[in-house]
Order: C-alpha cells, then sequence, then structure tokens
C-alpha cells in the first residue's frame, strides 16, 4: 500500500498547492509517498519536508496533456500499488484527475477540503452553499485537494529523485503559445484577496485597489460585470461562474454581494466588505464590514497597511 | 462534424439550499430547475455555432436523469440541438455518470464531446474527463475558445497563472469555460421546433458507482458582522492583524 501523489510545478518554484497535495498525501498515512511531475521541475527534493519519500519526474512530458500524464500516473500507480492518489484541485488537477479514476475505475472526489474520517471525504457543494460527505468504497481512491485546504507541514528531510523510464505514449495536444496572466499571485492560491465591483465606477480608479493589494501581499479579483465590461482581465471574476475561491482574507469593495458573486467567495475565512450603501447584501455575509465610499476609505486603508507593514 | 453535448439539470443560482430525508438528499420543493449554464450558455451554444459555420454536422445533447429533467432538455432542442438523448438513472457518482454516457457513445462516431466546466451544483468538474478516457480522446479543460477547421481544434485553455493555446485533431472532448460563446435565448421558432424533434430515452446500462454523496450539510451560521465607522476604517487593517489574524 503507499500513496501517489501528482503535482504540477510549472516549471518555477515549487507552487503553494502542490506543497499541500503532498502535506496532504503524507497524513493520510496510506504508507510510503511517492510524488510524480513532469518536465522542467527544481527543487523537488524539499517535497520531503511535506512527507514526500521519493519524486518521479517525466522530463520528456512537457504540456499538460492529459493523456500522457494520466499513463504516467496509472504506470506509476501499478508500480506502486498505490491506494490513494492525490491532486491538486487546479486546471492540472482537472486534466488529469478524472481520467485516472476513470481507468483505474476509482472512486474520486473532487475538490476535497480537509483529512477524511476514514473513507469520507468532505467536499463543497452548492457553489460553496453546502458540504457533502463523499464515501469511496473502490479500493484504489482518487482525491484532488482544493487549494488553501490545509496547512503545509514544515519538516525535515529530503526526497529522492528518480526518472521515469516508462512510455507516456504520444502526445495528444500541442501547446502553441502561453500567455501568463500577469506576475503576480494566482487567484486560488492567495491567502489575501482584495476584489472590487462596479462600485468602483471606472477601470481609471483601480490604482488604490492594486495598491491596497500590493500593500497586504495580496492578489486582485473583481465582481463578474467589472469582467465582462472589460474594467479588469477575466481571470479575475470571482463567483458562481467565475473562479471559486478560499483565502484567509477576503477584502470586498464596492460589491453588492448578490448570491451568485458570494457563491465563489462565502468559503473565505474572513470576509471584510467596504460599501457605501448600509443595506448591501454582502453586510450579512462578513466579519467585518465599513459602511463608506471606497474613495474615501481606500486611502485610509492603504496608509494603515503601510504603517502595519513598517511596524513588522 | 458531430457534436456531442453533455447536458444537465441544476437548481437555479438563486434557489434555496435545504436537504431533506436526513440530509442525504437535495430538497428539489419549490425550487426551479435550469440548465446548467456552462452547458447551456457556452458548450450548447459554441456547438451549434461550429455547426452553422460549417454548414453541416449534427449537434446531440446527452443527459443522465429522470423524466423530470425533460423540460431542460427540449430547452436544449429550442435553442438549436438537433436531438436529444436522456439515460434514464437517477446518478449518485460522478463516474456512474461518465460510463453511462461512455456507454452510449462509444460506437457514435462523435468528432467532438463538449461538457461544461463543472455543474453547479455538484461542482465536481470530473465527467468531461471521465468520458474522454473512456473514449479514448484527448481532453482539453476549462477552455474558454473553440476554433475547428480541416479536423484539427485551436483552443484557449485555462491554465495556473494564465492562459495556453492548444492543438489538437479530432476527435477530441473539451470542457467549456466563460467566453467560449454567449447565451441564446430559445425564440418563438425553436420552441416550436424542440416540440417534434427527437428526444430518445435509453435504459441505463449496469455501470459501477465506486463513491456517492452520502450526507449534505450547511456550513455553520455567520456570527455577527463587525462594523467600523468609515472615519477610522484605517482600524479594518489592525483588526485583521490582530484580532483575526488573517494579514
Ligand atoms: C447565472 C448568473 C451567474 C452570475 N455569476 C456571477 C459571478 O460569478 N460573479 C459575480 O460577481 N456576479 C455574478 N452574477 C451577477 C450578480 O448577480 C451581480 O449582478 C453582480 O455580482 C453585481 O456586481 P457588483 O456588486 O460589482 O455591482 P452592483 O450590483 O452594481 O453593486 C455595486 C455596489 O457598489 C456599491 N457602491 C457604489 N458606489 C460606491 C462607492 N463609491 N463606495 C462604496 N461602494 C459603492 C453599491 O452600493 C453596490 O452595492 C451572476 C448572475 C447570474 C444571473
Amino acid at each position: 500500500m503507499s500513496t501517489i501523489v501528482f503535482i504540477d510545478t510549472r516549471g518555477e518554484k515549487l507552487p503553494k498547492a502542490a506543497q499541500e497535495a503532498v502535506t496532504y498525501a503524507s497524513q493520510l498515512n496510506g504508507g510510503p509517498v511517492t510524488a510524480i511531475t513532469f518536465g522542467e521541475a527544481n527543487g523537488l527534493e524539499s517535497l520531503g519536508a511535506q512527507g514526500a519519500r521519493k519524486v518521479i519526474v517525466a522530463r520528456g512530458v512537457k504540456a499538460v496533456d492529459s493523456q500522457q500524464l494520466t499513463k504516467l500516473v496509472a504506470d506509476v500507480a501499478a508500480a506502486e500499488s498505490a491506494s490513494t492518489i492525490v491532486f491538486v484541485h487546479d486546471a492540472t488537477g482537472k486534466a488529469v484527475a478524472p481520467r485516472v479514476a476513470a481507468r483505474l475505475q476509482a472512486g474520486m472526489v473532487a475538490g476535497a477540503t480537509g483529512m477524511p474520517e476514514g473513507n469520507r471525504f468532505k467536499r463543497n457543494v452548492f457553489s460553496g452553499k453546502a458540504r457533502a460527505y463523499v464515501e469511496v468504497s473502490s479500493p484504489v481512491k482518487v482525491v484532488s485537494l482544493s487549494p488553501n485546504s490545509i496547512p503545509v507541514a514544515k519538516g525535515e528531510g529530503a526526497a529522492t529523485i528518480e526518472d521515469y523510464t516508462g512510455d507516456p505514449g504520444p502526445a495528444g495536444i500541442t501547446v502553441k503559445e502561453v500567455r501568463k496572466a500577469g506576475t503576480g499571485i494566482p487567484l486560488p492560491e492567495a491567502e489575501i484577496v482584495v476584489s472590487a465591483g462596479r462600485g468602483m465606477k471606472g477601470p481609471e480608479n483601480w490604482g488604490p485597489v492594486e495598491e491596497l493589494a500590493k500593500e497586504l501581499g495580496a492578489a486582485t479579483a473583481c465582481s463578474r460585470p467589472v469582467a465582462d465590461m472589460h474594467w479588469r482581465p477575466h481571470h479575475e471574476h470571482v463567483g458562481q461562474t467565475g473562479v471559486a475561491i478560499r483565502p484567509n482574507c477576503y477584502i470586498a469593495i464596492g460589491i453588492s454581494g448578490a448570491i451568485q458573486h458570494l457563491a465563489g467567495v462565502n468559503q473565505s475565512k474572513v470576509i471584510a466588505v467596504i460599501n457605501k450603501d448600509p443595506e448591501a447584501p454582502f453586510f450579512k455575509a462578513a466579519d467585518y464590514g465599513i459602511v463608506g465610499d471606497a474613495f474615501e476609505v481606500l486611502p485610509k486603508l492603504i496608509e494603515a497597511a503601510k504603517k502595519l507593514n513598517a511596524e513588522r | 462534424m458531430k457534436i456531442l453535448v453533455l447536458l444537465s439539470q441544476v437548481p437555479d443560482t438563486t434557489a434555496r439550499i435545504a436537504f431533506t430525508d436526513g440530509d442525504t438528499r437535495f430538497d428539489g420543493n419549490g425550487v426551479t430547475f435550469i440548465m446548467n449554464p456552462y452547458d447551456e450558455w457556452y458548450a450548447l451554444v459554441r456547438a451549434l455555432e461550429l455547426k452553422e459555420a460549417a454548414g453541416s454536422g449534427s449537434v446531440t445533447t446527452v443527459t443522465v436523469g429522470g423524466a423530470d429533467t425533460e423540460a431542460t432538455i427540449r430547452k436544449g432542442l429550442a435553442i438549436g440541438a438537433d436531438e436529444a438523448v436522456r439515460i434514464d438513472a437517477q446518478p449518485t457518482d460522478a463516474l456512474q455518470v461518465a460510463e453511462l454516457i461512455a456507454a452510449y457513445a462509444k460506437d457514435k462516431g462523435f468528432d467532438l464531446v463538449l461538457a461544461g466546466k463543472e455543474t453547479i451544483d455538484h461542482n465536481s468538474g470530473v465527467v468531461g474527463g471521465m468520458v474522454a478516457e473512456l473514449l479514448g480522446m484527448p481532453y482539453v479543460p476549462l477552455a474558454s475558445k473553440l476554433e475547428v477547421s480541416n479536423g484539427l481544434a485551436t483552443i484557449e485553455r485555462d491554465v495556473p497563472g494564465g492562459v495556453e493555446v492548444v492543438e489538437a485533431k479530432l476527435p477530441l472532448a473539451l470542457s467549456a469555460s466563460k467566453g467560449m460563446a454567449e447565451q441564446r435565448i430559445p425564440n418563438m421558432r425553436g420552441i416550436m421546433a424542440a416540440r417534434t424533434k427527437p428526444l430518445t430515452v435509453v435504459p441505463a446500462t449496469s455501470v459501477p458507482t465506486p463513491a456517492a454523496t452520502v450526507r449534505f450539510e450547511m456550513p455553520p451560521p455567520k456570527g455577527a458582522v463587525k462594523m467600523i465607522p468609515a472615519e477610522e476604517a484605517g482600524t479594518l487593517i489592525e483588526l485583521l492583524h490582530s484580532e483575526a489574524k488573517v494579514i
């Protein structure tokens, strides 16, 4: 019995979500943990700190080709007699995990939000408005872990690195171009998010929103109309039809708090709302609230954030 | 080009969420059900656009569900699908849904299989990928653009931290996210035509259910909101730091 965990290092420094997934895999206590990754990957030894015993790297696979990566994971799962296969519930995990589950006839839990109790896994449903417990009865289980669900373990030890020597088969897709969406923290992984809505009146007013985010080390997000009007890029759109996030802290400025917006952010640990309308529905979902004009409140927040940064 | 669109029925985005039978089932009492927005706005409409641009081909929708899903399926026909299939089952697991769809689709020669990126009730986003595996097709999730010419698809997809443009030969499966198409409202002619379009009911084959949702739970109620006067807005940052300990 062993646990394997598939991660996408995106060729850079190890993403936090990958470290969380390895931590999760080792805390499942399902035997030794083997991590699998592909492409240009560096610093993999450090995954030992999260409990990986070894890391298998398929250097020859460069892109998120769901068929090749499924073959890779299935090969390692067979070689290691894996009973649980962990993924990150992100774009890469969504490409590979369901295929692996279908290939191995394994029950799958998509977007687990914490450690299971036995075979019973907890996840969010109805866009965060409720939770569900999923019981997996198959001998092999596939679990994808929602980002920000558990703290990264900081143990001792280094993982050994091995090359994948199998054949991933032909590529089904060819990558023609990659467009990076800014250099910032990917929104689903951000621990702090500063988000703004139509109350900001126009794209030219986003300066203070970005400045507050920078001071707090936060990612920026927005409501749907703001993305639809092209005030902000689409990847910042959070909510039912955008990205669903669960940061530690969500600061919403000039957003009314429509049910479809809340659906994407209601899993945040702490929500702070700034709105000039005391009747804005968002206050009902908030932990902290300020009734006031964004254009007057933002400079005060930025000043306080600067002061905090100077002190720590 | 033969296109298959996976279509499911979900509670409306504003529906009251409650559970029944000892919290084992969604309480559909008084709830309006709609077509899953990702299936409708993006997957189905893009399928129709591709067919229209090619001037030939067909768009079939497939739904796993009971007779209560037929109004939603008819809406798909009213928007423009040529035919619809309902696989008669009350699924409890994603792999079960995927196996049923794959069993139906495997010998039909579909060139494209389009799913929505997820349903807004279960939020799993896995059925498209499972069907792709069972049919042996490449799979591209979270696609926001799709063009097809001469049997080659060009797709933009969301990846962590950006967008990737990929190419793949048909047959191909993908899941559609925002950006792929604009919502279409069915017109009177479409609604009339939908009445006579074929809606075939297929009995469910026997497939495994390796996982099942056994219980639902509402999140604990929020505590009261702490209000801070606008003049002292800076206090918010201090409280987030020292009291909530999140910044
Ligand atoms: C099927 C469906 C899916 C949807 N999906 C999403 C989704 O994923 N995400 C999403 O966000 N929305 C979604 N929506 C839209 C949603 O219903 C709301 O229309 C939207 O969230 C409103 O955005 P907003 O709060 O920025 O704008 P508004 O509703 O216009 O609210 C602006 C707010 O700013 C406040 N304000 C104005 N001026 C100031 C000021 N100077 N200072 C402070 N506050 C100010 C106002 O009091 C108001 O509360 C969806 C809708 C549907 C029907």
